[in-house]
């Protein structure tokens, strides 16, 4: 696989040398020898600074896991993980990315600003400081005139981008997501979608996004990986070239189809069987 | 009957819910004296036996056994003995002195209980080794207890009145550790992973994530400790033969088969435990409702 060959047109990410996750051979094993599970058999994949990764496959694709690997949330039990050029582990302790989850996982006893003001607070961020970027990041997501509420008082897709704006607001180099946008209905997903591209384009960040949504992982990403399961790998990385900004003409476009095709019958292959490398 | 049930809704919804609370105190009290009563006249008229059979009623209703509940109330300000102070100055002051040794247990139980659990949640294997001791102290009965503390605080010159506030911190801890436990464990899988994703120390996840989620479940087990620091304080008074708390009143007044005494030093004691639990209340909406979810 070629590092960096659909990096947007913006000119960044263009060598393995700016690649912000490089995986070579990852597997990952749960439980003991009596009752063990293969999640994932040798995952290599390179992602770029700048780009934006879908990883799309049914359940037990071992999505969710690789995102996890990353994050260091879990250890490999096979091969080899680079994120910003280091062990994923010292990634974790510098900071290096922000996390998404399905769930806002919001405080209910912190308001909107203390929530986006928590990882600031836990790196030892000074107070006027972290006023500022909770500002900002509330502007970002447009969500300034909750910054006093708590998170109960919001919609689950205010909620969620609340979230973002926590996982943004110490500049981490790499965004990871989690089916974000899975337990909001699908008017809030178009244009919670819509909002991350944007935030995405303002803050050049690297995202990498779990999602079982064929159409979203095409709206939203540079690349698509495509995993099939038992075990969980990788059996297709398909390119997806829509020009940026992406907005509703793209969803109507003739490419954006053609591709949401492409993806779905990767995904076909992948479960019957074929397809396998 | 729904016009009438309509109206009362309209009725009650016009007072504030402090007020409608107290309402509902007086009403079960008001119950509560018109069963009392109504149970001493009916009895009395069947001639304290349940009709037809030769069973005798108990309680039996007559006034020495079960004293009319104004009585119990009069006797509060009628002295405890010829020209002795009133009934309820005594009772009043006996009170205050169990309830200092029953907060300053309450306290101590409350931090040991507090500081066990959260050992516990830190390491299973302290969870594992302890749990079991914890527990099986706690089936121990505290009348059992309670005399060794008084017995061996003596020895240690430790005064009379902590030993007996050690045992009331016996009876607090145990809630306070199981629901520390419970609480600390409360956050969501994900909400871990995101202090670990932040690369968060463990005490900044403890008093950042696990102890802010946990204040609710604690509260609660406060409730629970407040009323068993009062129970613990009274017991542990007998052995240590105090003249001053509740435990000495409800004694003497028991030997003295005075059953008004008996109800009014009983009430005393409820009232104590209420108004423990009142202030720990106070300090839940204060800490948690404000900050945790309400509607």
């Amino acid at each position: 696989m070629v590092a960096g060959t659909n990096s947007r047109e913006r000119g960044r990410g263009d060598g393995v040398s700016d690649a912000v996750v490089v995986a070579r051979g990852v597997g990952k094993v749960f439980g003991t020898d009596t009752d063990r599970v293969e999640a994932l058999r040798g995952i290599d994949l390179q992602i770029a600074r700048g780009e934006f990764i879908s990883l799309i496959g049914p359940s037990g694709c071992g999505k969710s896991t690789l995102l996890r690997l990353i994050g260091d949330l879990l250890q490999p039990s096979a091969g080899e993980l680079v994120v910003n050029g280091k062990p994923p582990r010292q990634a974790r302790l510098d900071r290096d990315y922000g996390i998404v989850f399905q769930q806002p996982t919001l405080l209910d006893w912190r308001t909107v600003r203390a929530n986006v003001e928590l990882p600031l607070e836990i790196m030892g961020v000074a107070r006027e400081e972290r006023a500022a970027r909770a500002e900002e990041m509330l502007a970002l997501v447009q969500l300034a005139e909750f910054a006093d509420h708590h998170p109960w008082q919001l919609s689950g897709g205010m909620q969620q981008r609340v979230a973002i704006a926590r996982a943004l607001g110490f500049r981490p180099a790499l965004l990871l997501m989690d089916e974000p946008f899975g337990a909001l209905d699908e008017m809030t997903r178009e244009l919670m979608q819509q909002e991350l591209l944007r935030i995405w384009t303002e803050t050049e960040t690297t995202v990498v996004f779990v999602t079982h949504s064929i159409p979203e992982a095409v709206f939203l990403s540079t690349r698509v990986v495509v995993m099939s399961p038992r075990p969980g790998r990788i059996s297709a990385v398909i390119d997806v070239p829509l020009a940026h900004p992406r907005d509703v003409e793209t969803r109507e476009s003739d490419d954006y189809y053609r591709l949401i095709t492409e993806v779905r019958e990767a995904l076909r292959r992948g479960e019957t069987g074929e397809g396998r490398r | 009957m729904t016009d009438a049930s309509a109206d009362v809704v309209a009725t009650t919804s016009r007072w504030s819910p402090r007020v409608r609370r107290i309402m509902g105190f007086l009403g079960v009290l008001v119950v509560v004296v018109v069963i009392w009563e109504l149970y001493k006249v009916v009895g009395k008229a069947l001639g304290g036996v349940v009709p037809g059979t030769e069973l005798r009623l108990r309680p039996p209703p007559d006034d020495r056994i079960m004293p009319h509940t104004w009585d119990v109330v009069l006797q509060l300000f009628r002295p405890v003995r010829r020209n002795g102070e009133l009934t309820v100055l005594l009772l009043g002051k006996a009170a205050l002195f169990t309830l200092r040794e029953a907060f300053v247990g309450f306290v101590v139980g409350g931090l040991v209980g507090f500081g066990l659990g959260v050992a516990f949640v830190r390491s299973t294997l302290a969870e594992r080794a302890f749990m079991p001791y914890v527990v099986a102290s706690q089936t121990v009965p505290i009348i059992a207890i309670a005399p060794m503390v008084v017995v061996w605080g003596g020895k240690l010159d430790i005064p009379q009145w902590l030993s007996v506030a050690i045992i009331a911190a016996y009876l607090t801890f145990f809630p306070v550790t199981i629901n520390t436990v419970r609480g600390l464990r409360s956050p969501a899988p994900t909400a871990m992973e995101m202090m670990r994703s932040y690369a968060a120390s463990p005490s900044q996840v403890l008093w950042k994530l696990q102890v802010p989620a946990a204040l609710p479940y604690i509260f609660t087990a406060l409730k629970v400790s407040a009323t068993a620091s009062v129970i613990g304080a009274i017991v542990g008074e007998l052995p240590a033969g105090f003249r001053d708390g509740l435990a000495r009143a409800l004694l003497e007044f028991s030997q003295q088969f005075n059953a008004e005494k008996l109800l009014a030093a009983i009430l005393m004691s409820a009232i104590a435990g209420i108004l423990f639990v009142g202030i720990v209340t106070w300090f839940e909406h204060r800490l948690v409702a404000a900050a945790h979810r309400q509607e």
